[in-house]
Formats: structure tokens, C-alpha cells, sequence
């Protein structure tokens, strides 16, 4: 998806991957407010498997919205971002899930699942180095 | 690790290979765009966000099974998918960083799920 060029990136340019870059990394601020939101509206006090009981789960609904801007913004940004650069900052929302899952929702934390989120990072990372040509 | 969350695990990653075919229709219809704004009402685009929410309301579903903590991390193995599309329907490249970078992945997932049972 990037493109390769030959010429110096111009200012322009420069300023476009920028706006891509903040863009992307206010966004997963939502995607894992979504995450949090899921996870509260799936809860047994707040799923009703009704149509009324969808229709008035408003956590659910709210992630749900989340979870679009989220998807909008990233597939804009992937469009003219590098994603090389873009696919690290992506996955800092697997940071942001697990930290909130311990802190909002009282999860359990251990260093298995930091050391396993860490490494999924890293992992995304080297993917993201394995498109940039 | 209790049937429950196992049964949690599977449906994220089902979620995960639907969400990637969801993935190559959006692609597929989004090369039909043109002015027009019935060229957005085309099939393929249709079909990729359908599936992509029917992916969704099978992840959330899975949620209801296992913390988040765990469960969420797992999304990511919807990269192998992704990789292995784009290969076999685009062509493109299968490189050495996206091999190390599924196999960090898949680790990552395999110690979280540790973390979690």
C-alpha cells in the first residue's frame, strides 16, 4: 500500500504523514474505548438479548459508534500514511485495552499478559517494517 | 482453562477470519469507486461491510465469555489471515518481517493465554 518515490518527500507530503500520524494515534484512543465499552455492554447486567434490550444498551451502542470512527480513521489514514510507521502506533491500542481492563475493569493483571501484549506489539511492528519497501 | 473461555477464544479467532474476508470485499469494492454515489451501493462493498459487522457482533458475543484482557490481544492473530489474503488473491509479497512479525504474534497471543488461565 506505501509508495515507493524517488524524490526528497516534499513539505506537503511531510505534513500529510504527520496529520496521518496523530490522526491514528488519537484514534486508538477510541478503538479501546470501544474495547471497554464492549465489554461493559456484553456484561450480564447489561445484555438483554431483546431488541428493546439492544435498542437501550447504551454502552454497547456507544462502543459500537467507537468502534466505526475508529475504523473510518484508520482505513482514511492507511490510505496515504506510511505503514511502516503507521502499523506501531496502531498497535498501541493493545496497550491501552490492557491497562484499562486492569484499571476499569478490575481484571486481573500478570506479567504473562504484559509480556504477551509487549511482544504483540513488537510483533506488529516488524509486520508493519515487512510492508515498507 | 475452563470450556467457557476456550469456547470465547474460538469465537474471536472465527470473528478474526470473517472480519479478513470482510477485509477483501471492502478492498475488492472500494477499486469500483468512481464519482458516482451509486458506485458505493456495489455488491462487493456490501458484502465487506456486512461481513465486517457480522465479525463484530460474533466478537462481542465472545466477550461475554472471558476478560478482555485476554480476549482482545487475540485479535491480532487476524493479521495471519490478512497476510495469507493478500498473498493468495493480491500477490503480495510474503517477506521475512511479516514471517518474524506472525511469529511474535502468535507468541504474544500463546503467553497471554497463559496469563489468562
Amino acid at each position: 500500500m506505501s509508495t515507493v518515490s524517488t524524490q526528497p518527500p516534499s513539505q506537503s507530503d511531510r505534513a500529510a504523514r504527520r496529520r496521518s500520524t496523530i490522526a491514528v494515534a488519537a484514534c486508538t484512543v477510541f478503538g479501546a474505548a470501544a474495547q471497554i465499552l464492549f465489554k461493559i455492554g456484553m456484561s450480564p447486567g447489561h445484555f438483554v438479548p431483546t431488541l428493546t434490550g439492544l435498542a437501550t444498551n447504551v454502552p454497547l451502542i456507544t462502543g459500537y459508534v467507537c468502534y466505526g470512527v475508529f475504523t473510518v480513521v484508520l482505513v482514511l489514514a492507511l490510505r496515504q500514511g506510511e505503514l511502516s510507521m503507521l502499523y506501531p502506533i496502531i498497535s498501541l491500542t493493545y496497550v491501552w485495552v490492557t491497562l484499562a481492563s486492569y484499571w476499569l475493569l478490575h481484571e486481573p493483571p500478570n506479567w504473562y499478559k504484559n509480556l504477551g501484549v509487549a511482544t504483540i506489539v513488537i510483533g506488529v511492528a516488524v509486520l508493519g517494517r515487512g510492508e515498507h519497501k | 482453562m475452563t470450556a467457557l473461555l476456550i469456547r470465547s477464544m474460538l469465537m474471536v479467532f472465527f470473528a478474526g477470519i470473517i472480519g479478513s474476508f470482510g477485509a477483501v470485499f471492502l478492498k475488492l469494492g472500494a477499486a469500483r469507486l468512481n464519482q458516482s454515489i451509486l458506485s458505493f451501493a456495489n455488491a462487493r462493498l456490501v458484502w465487506g461491510v456486512g461481513l465486517y459487522l457480522g465479525s463484530s457482533v460474533v466478537y462481542t458475543l465472545a466477550l461475554r465469555g472471558g476478560q478482555l484482557s485476554v480476549l482482545y490481544p487475540m485479535v491480532s492473530l487476524g493479521y495471519i489471515w490478512t497476510i495469507l489474503w493478500a498473498r493468495l488473491l493480491f500477490h503480495e509479497a510474503f517477506t521475512k518481517q511479516k514471517i518474524a512479525g506472525l511469529a511474535l504474534i502468535l507468541l504474544g497471543v500463546a503467553l497471554v493465554g497463559v496469563g489468562g488461565s
